[in-house]
C-alpha cells in the first residue's frame, strides 16, 4: 500500500458542491459505523458507507468517485434514520452521484439503452428512478 | 464644582484587558482614552489583569491618590468579579456600592469579532456605567439570621454522603427521599469499578449510619412541595405520602409482603425483572425497614375486599386510613442530590429491546448478576433461564447521539461498567464468549484505563470498534449485525443475550424541582452549577448546592467527592451566626404611595406588607395605608418597582433614575 498524502482541501470545489447539494455536515460524523452495520446493500459495496464519509473528510474524492458503493446504494435511508449524529448519508450519496453525472458526457444511462434493459416485470417507477439516479 | 446643586462626582474608570479575552476584540486604550472625556471622569487606566493583585492595587491607589468617590470597572461579568472589586474599594475606604461594573467581556468582546464595533460597544457600556455610577449612593448591608439546619433532597449515595458530612459537623439534616427506601441507584448495583467490591457492602453501612445518626432525620416516600425564603432562611413544605403502614409499630418482619395476594406489579428496584406485592419493601436491606402499600396495585384499595396484610400483621401496623401529611420546616441550606435516570429505549427499535426479553439494559444486568437479585445471582437468560453462550454488549445507546432519539453528551460511566460486566462474566464463566461494540473507550480516572485493558488482555473480552446496526430475534438466538470499522468488515454474531448501555438522563421532574427552588437547568435538564470550574457545587441561588449526578453524569467516586464538597459549602453557611444581606432592597416613598398594595401581591418573597400612617389633612388626623418593605426578606428582584402605579417604590442601587441615566447614556 502506498502512503497517501492527506489534504482535506484538495478537490475543494467538488466537495463543496457535494455538501451544498446534500446540505449535510460531514464533520458531524464520528465514524461509529452504525450506517455500515445496518446497511442492507453493504454486501455489494467495495467500500463501506462510513468509509465514504471518512474519505470525504480526508478529501479523497477520487476513491469515492471510483467506488461501486455510491452506485449500489439503494437510497433506502436506513443509515439516515439511525445515524446518531444526524448525518444523512443517503443524501450525501445522492449528492456524490449528481456531482459525477452532471459533468458533460458522464450520464450512466442513455435513453436509447433503456428498451433493451426492460422486461415485463420492471415497474415504471424503476425507469423513472433509474433516470434520476444515473442520468443528469 | 457645583452644577445644578449636585456636586460633580470624581469617577475613576479602569479598563481590563483580561489578557486577550477583551483586548483581542476591544481597543482597551481607546476605551480608557474616551472614558476620560465622559462627565465626571477624572481618571482612566487600562491594565492587563485588573483582578490580579497589581490590578487591584492600581484601583486602590487611584482611589486614594486621585480622591475618587466613584469607580467604574470595565471587565468581565459582575457575577465573576464584582465582589472582588467591591472588596478592593472597601479596603481603600470607599463604600463598596459606589463601584459599578461595565461588562465588556461576556456582553461585548466574547460575542463580537470586529474590533472597531467591539470598541464602540465597549465605550457605550462604559458610558452607561459612568452615568449610573454618578447617581450611586452609599449603601450599608444589614444582617440576617441563619437557621442551623440543612435539607438534602435525594437519598442516594450523593445525598447520604452530603447528609452524613453535614451531620458529623454537628448540624441537623433532613433527607427527603421520593421512594420508600434510601439507597438510590447504588443499591441496585452489584459490584463497583475499578475495585470490584460489592456495592451493597459499602453502601448499606452508610444507609444504616444515616438512619441511626442523631442529627439526621429521614423523610422517605416524600417529596418537596413548596420552597420559599432565601439563603439562611428557607421554608420548605414536604409532602409525606401515605405509607399505609405505621412506621413506629412495624417490626419489619415481612410477613405482610409475603402474604399479599396482589403479585402482578413489576418491581421497580429489580428493573421489572420480577414482580412484587402491593405491600412491599423495595429490597431486603431497605432503610427504613418498613414496607409500603402501593395503593394502585392494592386489592383492598381497589375493591374494598382483602385486607390480608392487616390480618397477618401481629404488630397492628397496617393503617389503610393514613393520609398524605405535610410538614413545613425552616432550613439554612439546601443540597439537591436527586440523581439521574436512564433513557427509555422505545425509540431504538433496531435493538429489539421491546421485542426480546434477552435484550436488556445494563441496569437490568446488574440485577441479573446480583446475589440478591431475581435469579439469586445465577447468570441466565430472562426468557428461558438458560445460561447464555455468547453475550454482546453495545455501548453508546443514545449517548453522544445528536438525533432526537438520544442525548448529545457522553454518559461518562458506561465504558467502565461495560468493562466491569464483561470481566465479571468471563471471570465466572470463561466458556461464555463476550463481545463489546464501542465507538471510543473513554476511561480516564485513577486505575480506570488499566481496568478496561484488563478486560481485554487478561479476560479476553472481544472489543469491536464499531456500532451495531440491528439486533433481531432468530429462533432462540439474537442475530447481531454490526461493523468493525478498523478492519472494514461487517460482522454477524448469533448471540444469546444483548446488553445495552443506555444513555443517562436528568430526572423527569428535575425542571419542576428547579422551578420550585429557583435554580436553573441546562438544555438537558441537569442542574447548572454557578461556575463550571470555580464553583462546581454551588448554584446561582445562594444557599442551594448540588451533589452528584443531578448536575451531570457521574460515577460513584466522583459523586462522593462532590457530595462532600457540597456538604462543606453547606457547613460554611451553617457555621455562620449571621449573614450579611444585600442592601439593594426596595424602599417606599410614603408621600407618593397610594396604598393600592399591588406590590404586596406580586412580591415573591412576601416582603411587603401594609402599614397605617396617621396624617394631618386640613387640620384633621386621618389614617393612610401605605406599603412597607421588610428589608430582611426583600431580595431586590425589583418586581414591585414596575408594579407600583404611582412610582412610589424604588430599588436601592438600581433606582429608576439610575436605570434611565444608563439608557440615556447609551442613546447618547
Amino acid at each position: 500500500m502506498s502512503r497517501v498524502k492527506i489534504n482535506p482541501d484538495s478537490k475543494k470545489k467538488e466537495l463543496d458542491q457535494i455538501l451544498e447539494i446534500s446540505g449535510e455536515n460531514i464533520r458531524d460524523c464520528m465514524q461509529c459505523g452504525k450506517c455500515s452495520a445496518g446497511c442492507p446493500a453493504s454486501n455489494s459495496m467495495d467500500i463501506l458507507p462510513h468509509q465514504v464519509i471518512r474519505l470525504l473528510q480526508l478529501g479523497q474524492l477520487d476513491k469515492v468517485a471510483s467506488s461501486q458503493t455510491i452506485w449500489n446504494c439503494a437510497s433506502c435511508f436506513t443509515c439516515a434514520s439511525r445515524c446518531p449524529r444526524n448525518v444523512d448519508l443517503a443524501k450525501l450519496m445522492e449528492a456524490i452521484r449528481l456531482t459525477l453525472i452532471r459533468v458533460k458526457g458522464n450520464s450512466r444511462l442513455k435513453a436509447d439503452d433503456v428498451p433493451g434493459k426492460l422486461d415485463n416485470k420492471i415497474p415504471q417507477q424503476a425507469i423513472v428512478s433509474g433516470f434520476r439516479k444515473y442520468n443528469k | 464644582m457645583f452644577e445644578g446643586g449636585i456636586e460633580l462626582a470624581r469617577i475613576g474608570v479602569f479598563v481590563c484587558w483580561c489578557g486577550t479575552n477583551i483586548a483581542g476584540t476591544v481597543n482597551v486604550e481607546e476605551v480608557a482614552k474616551t472614558a476620560l472625556e465622559m462627565p465626571g471622569v477624572v481618571y482612566a487606566k487600562d491594565y492587563q489583569y485588573m483582578c490580579s493583585e497589581i490590578g487591584q492595587n492600581l484601583v486602590k491607589n487611584a482611589i486614594k491618590e486621585q480622591k475618587l468617590d466613584r469607580v467604574v470597572i470595565a471587565s468581565c461579568s459582575p457575577r465573576m468579579h464584582e465582589a472582588t472589586f467591591r472588596k478592593a474599594a472597601t479596603v481603600a475606604g470607599l463604600n463598596p456600592y459606589l463601584v459599578e461594573i461595565a461588562n465588556i467581556r461576556e456582553h461585548c468582546s466574547w460575542i463580537h469579532k470586529n474590533k472597531e464595533e467591539g470598541t464602540e460597544k465597549a465605550i457605550a457600556l462604559v458610558r452607561a456605567a459612568v452615568a449610573k455610577a454618578t447617581l450611586n449612593t452609599e449603601l450599608t448591608s444589614g444582617e440576617i439570621d441563619v437557621e442551623h439546619r440543612a435539607l438534602v433532597i435525594g437519598g442516594g449515595i450523593a445525598g447520604l454522603q452530603t447528609a452524613l458530612d453535614i451531620a458529623d459537623a454537628g448540624y441537623k439534616v433532613d433527607v427527603i427521599e421520593k421512594t420508600p427506601s434510601i439507597g438510590g441507584k447504588m443499591a441496585q448495583i452489584d459490584k463497583t469499578f475499578p475495585t470490584l467490591d460489592c456495592s451493597a457492602c459499602i453502601l448499606t453501612p452508610k444507609m444504616v449510619d444515616a438512619s441511626a445518626h442523631p442529627n439526621i432525620n429521614l423523610y422517605t416516600y416524600s417529596e418537596v412541595e413548596k420552597v420559599s425564603g432565601y439563603v439562611g432562611n428557607f421554608e420548605v413544605t414536604i409532602k409525606q405520602k401515605a405509607r399505609s403502614v405505621n412506621m413506629e409499630k412495624c417490626t419489619g418482619c415481612g410477613v405482610c409482603t409475603e402474604k399479599c395476594p396482589s403479585r402482578k406489579t413489576k418491581s421497580e428496584f429489580d428493573e421489572g425483572l420480577r414482580t412484587r406485592g402491593a405491600i412491599y419493601k423495595p429490597f431486603q436491606q431497605a432503610v427504613p425497614n418498613v414496607p409500603v402499600i402501593d395503593r394502585n396495585a392494592c386489592i383492598k384499595f381497589n375493591t374494598g375486599k382483602c385486607g390480608l396484610c392487616e390480618k397477618v400483621c401481629t404488630a397492628g401496623a397496617i393503617e389503610f386510613s393514613q393520609e398524605d401529611t405535610k410538614i413545613t420546616q425552616k432550613y439554612g441550606a439546601i443540597v439537591v442530590a436527586t440523581g439521574y435516570d436512564i433513557i427509555n429505549l422505545d425509540n431504538f427499535g433496531e435493538y429489539s429491546y421491546a421485542d426480546s426479553p434477552d435484550v436488556i439494559t445494563s441496569l437490568e444486568f446488574e440485577r441479573l448478576t446480583n446475589a440478591a437479585g431475581p435469579t439469586a445471582g445465577k447468570f441466565v437468560r430472562p426468557s428461558d433461564h438458560k445460561k447464555p453462550k455468547k453475550v454482546v454488549f453495545i455501548q453508546c445507546v443514545g449517548s453522544r447521539d445528536k438525533s432526537c432519539r438520544g442525548k448529545s453528551y457522553c454518559s461518562k460511566f458506561c465504558c467502565m461498567y461495560t468493562a466491569k460486566h464483561a470481566m465479571l462474566i468471563r471471570d465466572k464463566y470463561p466458556d461464555i464468549e463476550v463481545s463489546v461494540f464501542y465507538i471510543d473507550v473513554r476511561t480516564p480516572g485513577k486505575n480506570f484505563d488499566e481496568f478496561q485493558r484488563r478486560a481485554v488482555e487478561e479476560y479476553g473480552v472481544n472489543y469491536i470498534r464499531g456500532m451495531v446496526g440491528k439486533v433481531f430475534p432468530d429462533g432462540d438466538k439474537l442475530q447481531v449485525h454490526g461493523v468493525d470499522t478498523l478492519s472494514g468488515d461487517t460482522i454477524k454474531i448469533d448471540a444469546d443475550m444483548v446488553v445495552l448501555a443506555a444513555a443517562t438522563q436528568a430526572k423527569d421532574d428535575a425542571e419542576e424541582l428547579g422551578r420550585k427552588l429557583s435554580i436553573s437547568t441546562d438544555t438537558n435538564n441537569f442542574f447548572t452549577e454557578a461556575h463550571p470550574k470555580l464553583r462546581p457545587v454551588e448554584t446561582h441561588s445562594a444557599g442551594i448546592y448540588l451533589s452528584g449526578a443531578c448536575q451531570g453524569p457521574k460515577d460513584i467516586p466522583e459523586t462522593v467527592a462532590q457530595a462532600s464538597a457540597a456538604a462543606a459549602k453547606a457547613i460554611i453557611l451553617l457555621s455562620k451566626s449571621k449573614l450579611v444581606n444585600n442592601p439593594c432592597v426596595s424602599g417606599v416613598n410614603e408621600a407618593i404611595c397610594s396604598g393600592c398594595l399591588e406590590c404586596t401581591k406580586m412580591c415573591p418573597y412576601e416582603a411587603i406588607s401594609a402599614k397605617t400612617l396617621e396624617i394631618k389633612d386640613h387640620g384633621k388626623v386621618i389614617p393612610k395605608v401605605v406599603a412597607e418593605v421588610n428589608e430582611a426578606l426583600c431580595q431586590g428582584c425589583g418586581g414591585c418597582t414596575v408594579t407600583c402605579r404611582p412610582g412610589a417604590i424604588d430599588l436601592k442601587g438600581f433606582s429608576n433614575r439610575q436605570i434611565l441615566a444608563e439608557v440615556d447614556a447609551i442613546c447618547h
